[in-house]
């Protein structure tokens, strides 16, 4: 970092204080732009290692027959995909985002409680340990579906302990971290930045921490009574005893579907900021765009069991969680048409950030339009369990969420490491990007349509073709990360110097505009005042 | 339900219309299925589908056009404006209005999938790691459904054997569910270990099996035949070895397959006592007990 | 005192340097989840990782809080810090509050839904006719493979109300020690702060022989079926609270006596009374739901 500044003398003023040197910078700082810097670099080696298993589970896939693994790693390849992916890289991507922007946008001098905040850091590397090493226990890694669905669950080995906590950990940590959010932006906020006022980002991620911390505790609730199903005797999921395998999956569901909208909500908001910037005009409908966000958060609690039409419910309860999950296309909707009325009459250009932003409102629109379709209870009983699953949430994780994320540090990097970033490479990570991510994903929609179920390494003939097209889109997709990866490095080594503003006219668009390119270890010593 | 017929018939003209070969949009999309349920199912899903496409059309349509044209490179100025109240509120009653026009035949169909009166034959399907078991629990007939050898064998890691050369691979099971066609066939779906789910396609139902307590579907098949489906819920290493064939008869034609299976099962049963013939509940639920307390 | 005073004037919004706190934790958790897992599969080796683990988090929480209470006596900690806290703290509590929503709604599910099922009641008479027929829906139950043997389950109106009176008390007690806090009258504070973590660590004892009581002679255990699982994974989990509550008021007793706190900045002590408080609420829920209806 460039801000090394002389060293102060009262050990209270924090303010004369560059970084430390060397580990120890890292491993003690409560700096959020250094923790916001773990946060996304841990986040892309996790989305390199969860892909690297989503690469195995598409090599198997292939063709039809076992060539590669056994089925029952094959599990474990799909649940620790999907743990990694969810918790270990989209979360911690824009926990990190938020720590690094939040307190810019908003003008005040750090996080609110710094040392919590490198604990939460911290604390999510421990539980990703814990987690990894769980696949070399004997019995294998966890195989079950990142559901973890009892009784299956209750078959795995020794690893199943280290995965409960690994996840107890990993809720510790987004359960700080989301308090530690709400708190900046409740008690920090510069002088005159009303909450109205707030940028979008800051807001969908207010809403997201709200979120957090009500659900990540339920789904430690659940896993703890898995633990204690398998060591100490209990029998909430047995019906032996009175329980019921459903209750685990009413749990995990009241948490499992708010995560979803945990990934995708700063997703929003990140489109929010990056359209209006590059349409150069005002975001349209900003009260809406609250609105609706509150709207979306509060629907998710109360939608869960449209991921359990088949469990046997009774048919009230099928109804008003069908009625319930449709409701959500109304806000969710109005968020689609805010972004395209942003557009409408502005002046476009296309920088990276927006081509994923634009790339974002088209792949994230189809995604949420297999949504609803699954939303419809008689028909997700043929849905029910099929690569149309599969397709519908990684549109709305990998061009919704990760696209965002992407398009998020394209947008901001200039102004974290005070270089733009190799343009032209960036385009073609774009392009590859969005080709491959439809290559991959769109014949899934056929597969799980024409009856291909979930979670299998093998199949029947009938369904070779498309698993070929889409294990081909896969590998593509995957090498055009390893871009990614490598443009990021690039950045951060050198480039083209940026003005604070980085992107013309973007000064209006938010506070984090304001400081200099890169911007220094200590920003907002001095709230500045909004008027 | 006149309109899920509307829908339906207007689907079927139109991908009629798109694609002249049938055969190859039966490979990417749902089956319309050999039940009334399936085919009400499907007209759903193409209605759903074509408001979709028609919402995806308009807003995507505006999009493109906003792209294309108010381009900074063009040398389009940006206008201020940052709020609508009137478009706003347009687009929000619109979609709820679309919402109820779906949800409308939706509720009407669940209804219809939840009525499990009059059903003619009831089956017990039973989910293990990894076969099936079905009860004809008022005709004491019981087997269990496996994977087929020859399936089964080419399945095996590096085993050599190409997929394509096994007729039916990992869709083929060594005995088959055989039911009357046209008969209300009531099916009750448990589990002896983990969740499984039992489905086929062509007759628009998936439920799934849970140890400890019993589902309920039903369906009647129009048109004999062999329908094929599988497991559809994670049951462990070999879930995706678990198929589900379903033989549809004609009355008579079954009729004398049970008489058949009455038979041999009494022969088999005479010597080694009772055993062999599984059936009334009661046995079953002292089974059920003992693996249970084990 | 007079600086913790002094920095309610101070309008800079306190940072901290760098910390090794953090990572201690992160490091020592990890060693004693680990320890705790391999306890769990039967490693002779687990307990002495775990072991090691827990005072590694013990030293961390002595010297985190430590670090925290020493800046707090030197005043570093203005209106707005103290702000950050209490938001935290809220937020924090909330959570605890979900986490417990967990149980209630598997105690609620059980009692309303599964159990139910299981003796035909609904749509799920078949459920009992081929799997159950013995099993009549009634509560409490071990469900219908009758789990864990026939047991006995705790009267409210025994040692339950006892406990109930006792956290009851509790509250009130600490209630006063607060106005006491605050009116300076800081020989009431102390006694009856005393009372207070005394009275946690009473309904800790009782508690405990409680447990004892029903492991002993009820025979109604962790594995008594449904109900066992909810009756120990409630009380239990409300025990620990209430043991973790008792030994922040007895650390907050010991800052007392050690002099800190002043009349108008008391946050550590706050806290604890919200924790208190909470810990207080949930029992009650426990006393209605588990114990007497
Ligand atoms: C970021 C993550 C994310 C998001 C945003 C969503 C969004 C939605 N999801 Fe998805 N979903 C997942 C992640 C996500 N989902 C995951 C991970 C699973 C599988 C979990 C597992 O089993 O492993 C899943 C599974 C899942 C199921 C269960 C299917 C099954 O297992 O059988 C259902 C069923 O209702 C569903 C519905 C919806 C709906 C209705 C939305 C809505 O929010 C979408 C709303 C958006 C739109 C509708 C498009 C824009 C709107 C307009 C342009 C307005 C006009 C439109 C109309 C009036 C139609 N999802
Ligand atoms: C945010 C979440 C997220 C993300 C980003 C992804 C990304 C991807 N997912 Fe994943 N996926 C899930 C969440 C996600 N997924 C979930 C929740 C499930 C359900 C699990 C379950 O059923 O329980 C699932 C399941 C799932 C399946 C179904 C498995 C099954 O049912 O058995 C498949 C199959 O194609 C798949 C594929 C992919 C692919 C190809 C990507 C790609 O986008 C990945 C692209 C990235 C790379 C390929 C990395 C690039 C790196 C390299 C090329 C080099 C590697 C080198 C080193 C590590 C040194 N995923
Ligand atoms: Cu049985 Cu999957
Ligand atoms: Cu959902």
């Amino acid at each position: 970092m460039s801000a090394t500044q002389t060293h102060g003398h009262a050990a209270d003023h924090h303010d004369d204080h560059g970084p430390a040197k060397g580990i120890t910078r890292w491993l003690t700082t409560t700096n959020h732009k250094d923790i916001g810097t773990m946060y996304l670099v841990f986040s892309l080696v996790m989305f390199l290692i969860g892909g690297a298993m989503a690469l195995v589970i598409r090599a198997e896939l292939f063709v039809p027959g076992m060539q590669l693994v056994d089925p029952g790693f094959f599990n474990t390849m799909t649940t620790v995909h999907a743990l990694i992916m969810v918790f270990g890289a989209v979360m911690p991507a824009t926990v990190g985002l938020a720590n690094w922007m939040i307190p810019l946008q908003i003008g005040a001098p750090d996080m609110a409680l710094p040392r919590m905040n490198n604990f939460s850091f911290w604390l999510l590397v421990a539980a990703f340990s814990l987690l990894i090493l769980s696949l070399f226990m004997p019995g294998g890694g966890p195989a079950s579906g990142w559901t973890l669905y009892p009784p299956l669950v209750l078959q795995t080995g020794d690893a199943l302990p280290l995965a409960i906590f690994a996840i107890h950990l990993a809720g510790a940590s987004s359960i700080m971290g989301a308090i530690n959010i709400i708190v900046t932006i409740m008690n920090l906020r510069a002088p005159g930045m009303t909450l109205l006022k707030m940028p979008l980002f800051p807001w969908t991620w207010l809403i997201t921490a709200y979120l957090l911390i009500a659900v990540m505790p339920v789904f430690a609730g659940a896993v703890t009574m898995l633990l204690t199903d398998h060591f100490f005797g209990t029998t909430f999921f047995a019906a032996a005893g009175g329980g019921d395998p459903v209750l685990y999956q009413h749990i995990f569901w009241f948490f499992g579907h708010p995560e979803v909208y945990i990934m995708i909500l700063p997703a929003f908001g990140i489109v929010s900021e990056i359209i209006p910037t590059f349409s150069r005009k005002p975001l349209f409908g900003y009260d809406a765009m609250v609105y609706a966000t509150a709207s979306i958060a509060f629907l998710s609690f109360i939608v869960w069991a449209h991921h359990m039409f088949t469990v046997g419910m009774p048919l009230a309860g099928e109804m008003f969680f069908m009625l319930s999950t449709m409701l959500i296309a109304v806000p969710t909707g109005v968020k689609v048409f805010n972004w395209t009325a942003t557009m409408w009459k502005g002046s476009l250009s296309f920088e990276t950030p927006m081509l994923f932003a634009l790339a974002f409102l088209f792949l994230f629109t189809i995604g949420g339009f297999s949504g609803l379709m699954m939303a419809i209870a008689p028909v997700d009983f043929q849905y029910h369990d099929t690569y149309f699953i599969v397709a519908h949430f990684h549109y709305v994780l990998v061009p919704g969420a990760v696209f965002a994320i992407m398009a998020a540090v394209y947008y901001w990097m200039p102004k974290w490491t005070g270089h733009m970033y190799d343009t032209k490479l960036a385009n073609i990570h774009f392009w590859m990007s969005a080709i491959f991510v439809n290559v991959l994903f769109f014949p899934q929609h056929f597969l799980g349509l024409a009856g291909m179920p979930r979670r299998i390494p093998d199949y029947s003939t009938q369904f070779a073709d498309w698993n070929m097209v889409s294990s081909i889109g896969a590998f593509g997709f995957g090498l055009s990360q390893l871009l990614f990866v490598y443009i990021i490095w690039k950045c951060a080594k050198g480039g083209q110097k940026v003005s604070a503003e980085v992107w013309d006219g973007a000064r209006v668009h938010g506070l984090e505009w304001t400081v200099p390119s890169p911007a220094p270890y200590h920003t907002f010593d001095e709230a500045p005042v909004v008027k | 339900m006149k309109m899920v017929k509307r829908a339906f018939v207007a689907g079927m003209a139109l991908f009629g219309l798109a694609s002249p070969a049938m055969a190859a949009w039966s490979d990417v999309n749902l089956r319309v299925g050999v039940t009334e349920l399936s085919r009400e199912i499907y007209g759903l899903h193409m209605l759903i589908l074509w408001i979709c496409v028609a919402i995806a059309v308009a807003v995507f349509g505006v999009m493109i056009y906003s792209i294309a044209t108010f381009r900074k490179s063009k040398g389009a100025v940006p206008a201020t404006f940052d709020h609508n109240t009137k478009a706003e509120v347009i687009w929000t009653v619109i979609p709820v209005l679309i919402l109820v026009g779906m949800a409308i035949p939706a509720a009407r169909t669940l209804v219809k999938i939840d009525d499990m009166r009059g059903s003619e034959l009831t089956v017990k399907v039973t989910g293990y790691q990894w076969k099936w078991q079905y009860e004809y629990v008022d005709h004491g007939v019981s087997f269990f459904s496996t994977l087929a050898r020859t399936s089964d064998e080419a399945r095996q890691l590096d085993s050599g054997i190409r997929p394509e050369s096994v007729e039916n691979y990992l869709l083929e099971v060594d005995n088959p569910l055989v039911v009357p066609q046209g008969k209300k066939v009531r099916v009750l779906i448990t589990a002896n270990d983990v969740i499984h789910a039992w489905w086929v396609p062509d007759f628009g139902m998936k439920k799934d099996a849970i140890p400890g307590y019993i589902n309920e579907m039903w369906f009647r098949a129009d048109e004999p035949g062999i329908y094929r489906g599988q497991c559809a819920e994670l049951c462990g290493r070999d879930h995706g070895f678990m198929p589900v064939v379903v033989e549809v008869k004609s009355q008579a034609d079954f009729d004398a397959w049970l008489a058949a299976q009455q038979a041999a099962r009494q022969a088999a049963a005479a010597p080694a006592a009772q055993t062999a013939a599984v059936v009334s509940p009661v046995d079953q639920v002292a089974a059920v007990r003992v693996a249970v307390a084990e | 005192m007079a600086q913790a005073q002094a920095a309610h004037g101070s309008d800079k919004y306190y940072i901290p340097h760098g910390s090794k706190w953090p990572a201690v934790g992160a490091v020592t958790l990890f060693v004693t989840m680990l320890g705790t897992a391999a306890v769990l599969n039967g490693s002779s080796m687990g307990p002495w990782i775990a072991y090691l683990g827990l005072a590694g988090v013990a030293y961390m929480f002595f010297g985190w809080f430590g670090t925290v209470i020493d800046e707090s006596q030197r005043g570093l900690y203005n209106a707005g810090v103290d702000r950050s806290f209490r938001m935290g703290m809220t937020w924090f509590i909330f959570s605890e509050v979900m986490f417990f929503a967990a149980f209630f709604g598997a105690l609620y599910y059980a009692r309303q839904l599964s159990v139910p099922w299981l003796g035909g009641e609904g749509s799920r008479f078949m459920t009992n006719l081929f799997l159950w027929p013995d099993f009549e829906a009634s509560w409490p139950t071990n469900g219908p493979a009758g789990i864990g043997g026939d047991f006995q389950t705790i009267p409210a109106f025994g040692l339950p109300a006892i406990n109930t009176a006792i956290l009851l008390t509790s509250g009130v007690t600490i209630t006063i020690a607060h106005h006491a806090l605050k009116a300076g009258n800081r020989g009431v504070l102390k006694i009856f702060l005393a009372l207070t973590f005394l009275l946690g660590f009473a309904f800790v004892g009782l508690q405990a022989e409680e447990y004892i009581h029903a492991y002993k002679e009820l025979n109604l255990t962790l594995g008594s079926g449904v109900y066992g699982s909810t009756f120990f994974m409630l009380t239990g989990f409300h025990g620990l609270h209430v043991t973790i509550g008792a030994i922040m008021l007895l650390v907050i007793w010991l800052r007392v006596m050690k002099g800190h706190f002043t009349p108008t900045h008391h946050f550590a002590f706050e806290a604890t009374a919200w924790y208190w408080h909470f810990v207080d609420v949930v029992w009650l829920g426990l006393f209605i739901f588990v114990y007497w209806l």
